[in-house]
């Protein structure tokens, strides 16, 4: 392996160029060899595919409001301060040269914690393998100096894959050019590094409220009060067992 | 273009995709966790009980306290492998050690807890060694404490809205409704003149456990509602109504064995309730994104100053 350090890498999926067309999922489906994830008739939008999962690491939202028609592809947001890998007991998450998010399924336990951890819905189990899995923004490309196969595949450069700090600076100039252009909707999501899991390295430009999409409105690192949790149980601790030989004491 | 007019907005109104939720729901099995969740529990008050009991002398209940534990220990791994799917993978757990994962903090917990019931009580049965065997029984008191307690962590630290939020009063739900298992077990198989401080636990684990959980729903606001209503709201309330019934029974039972065996059943089977409920309440606030995004909502216009 080389050690060589590197920047920490993301993606900036700006939705206001977004055209539905769904390439993203089709080629992380292929270069990753995702398998099926159903064909399930939602009978709600454009959209069949539901929800990230095990088996859906891209998954593009349609939503139609009157005069317009929102559409977003959501991706593993790779957080700075990630739930997931902070509450994987076995180490088979981890963080990359990349600072991205992965799991290595030959390590993964398949215990699930990561599940319900994540603040995004993002990560989940594969029934057939018992396994945890997502996007790795993928990695294997990565490492091989070619960009993940979503952001090759996007016709409109909906999702730009570069070195954060610059694509944080390519969405504030995006943002005010559309403020600028009177579409004063436009908005940054887990841009910013002071956000409740540190700032993402998949964010968002977006034209409406997060939760519309489907994205919570402000997330926060189920383990960033995990000193609280522990100092919570400790008193308890200690309560219980003085409760108990209080009930002995009386006794004897 | 549509514009969000936001402080006309009333409080319960929130936008979603199409319904769906936001964060995942916890996969764990039913029966396996939620009984785990008691066996763990039970089997950890009866540690802290045997040392008591130790200490003061009252051996006979010391001796009935460390069977629970190890029983209850043993049986409880045994949930836990199962809703692991394969015992491997417990060992697997025990590969490394990491701190900010209380999956692996507990799997080591319950690895220590395990392995110091079973030479307790093994020294007990048959009286080989008992220096060791009393070491080990007053060392799982410390791992005991922690099995009864680091379960409501390994919930709280999820996104879970119905768990995270109730971070504070789930160990007290949980340490008090241990407490009361173990007094309930440890009353019903000591000799009922020897049982007094059994009984005055099960007493006290009831009435923490219920307080516990009424100041839970209390404080939660909007969150109280999964723990209220559905098929948890049910099991939440059975599990009071058998709680407080046992631990009144169990104040009043004296030397009755009828009322000492209903008092035990009423407080197992409500603190089983606890914990079918506490898991099925998560299962619920993740599931619709209202309790996800509401809170965070309130949260934000608070952050912006009411904006
Ligand atoms: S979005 Fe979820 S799965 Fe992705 S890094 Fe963050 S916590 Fe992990």
């Amino acid at each position: 392996m080389d050690e060589t350090p590197t920047r920490r890498m993301g993606f900036f999926t700006d939705t206001s160029v977004c055209i539905g067309c769904k390439a993203c999922e089709v080629a992380c489906k292929e270069w990753n060899d995702v398998p099926d994830d159903g064909f399930v008739f939602r009978a709600t939008s454009y959209d069949n595919t539901g929800a990230l999962g095990a088996d859906t690491w891209r998954h593009v939202a349609f939503i139609e409001q009157d005069g317009r028609w929102l559409m977003s592809s959501d991706v593993c947001k790779h957080c700075t301060n990630a739930a997931c890998l902070d509450v994987c007991p076995t180490g088979a998450l981890f963080r990359t040269e990349f600072d991205t998010v992965v799991v290595q399924s030959d390590i993964c336990n398949g215990c699930g914690y990561c599940v319900p951890a994540c603040p995004y819905g993002v990560i989940d189990r594969r029934e057939r393998d018992g396994r945890a899995w997502k996007c790795t923004m993928c990695y294997d490309r990565l490492r091989g100096g070619l960009e993940p196969a979503c952001a090759k595949a996007c016709p409109t450069t909906s999702i730009q894959f570069g070195p954060l700090d610059e694509l944080r600076e390519r969405a504030q100039e995006r943002v005010e050019r559309l403020h600028a252009e009177g579409r004063t909707d436009a908005r940054l999501y887990g841009e910013s590094p002071d956000d409740g899991v540190g700032g993402t390295g998949a964010f968002f430009l977006l034209l409406d409220e997060p939760e519309t999409y489907g994205l919570p409105p402000d997330p926060v690192v189920t383990t960033r009060d995990l000193g609280e949790m522990w100092r919570w149980a400790g008193v308890a601790a200690f309560g219980l067992a003085g409760a108990v030989a209080a009930c002995f004491l009386r006794r004897s | 273009m549509p514009r969000r007019r936001d402080e006309m907005v009333p409080e319960a109104e929130f936008r979603s995709y199409y319904g769906q939720p936001i964060v995942k729901k916890p996969i764990w099995h039913e029966p396996h966790m939620p009984t785990y969740l008691y066996l763990g529990g039970l089997s950890g008050a009866a540690s802290v009980m045997a040392v008591a009991a130790r200490l003061s002398g009252a051996d006979r209940l010391a001796r009935a306290s460390q069977m629970i534990a190890f029983g209850g220990g043993a049986a409880g791994a045994g949930f836990l492998v199962a809703e692991l799917g394969r015992p491997e993978r417990f060992l697997n757990m025990l590969r490394v050690f990491k701190v900010t994962s209380p999956m692996s903090v507990g799997s080591w917990t319950l690895a220590a807890h395990g392995g110091l019931t079973s030479v307790g009580a093994a020294s007990a049965v048959t009286g080989v060694l008992p220096v060791v065997g009393d070491a080990a029984t007053l060392a799982s008191g410390v791992t005991g404490a922690l099995m009864a307690t680091y379960t409501a962590v390994l919930l709280a630290d999820t996104a879970v809205p119905a768990w995270h939020e109730a971070m504070r009063e789930l160990p007290f739900l949980f340490a008090g409704s241990a407490t009361a298992s173990a007094g309930a077990m440890a009353m019903l198989t000591t000799p009922r003149r020897l049982a007094g401080p059994a009984r005055a636990a099960a007493v006290t684990g009831a009435a923490v456990e219920t307080a516990a959980g009424a100041l839970m729903e209390r404080r939660l606001g909007m969150l109280a509602e999964p723990y209220r209503t559905g098929r948890a709201g049910r099991l939440m309330r059975a599990s009071r109504a058998l709680t407080v019934g046992g631990g009144l029974l169990a104040a009043v039972a004296g030397r009755s064995r009828t009322l000492t065996a209903l008092s035990a059943a009423a407080i197992t089977a409500g603190a089983l309730c606890t914990r079918f409920g506490v898991l099925e309440a998560g299962r619920v606030s993740a599931a619709d994104p209202k309790y996800t995004v509401v809170p965070q909502r309130d949260r934000l216009t608070a952050r912006l100053g009411g904006r």
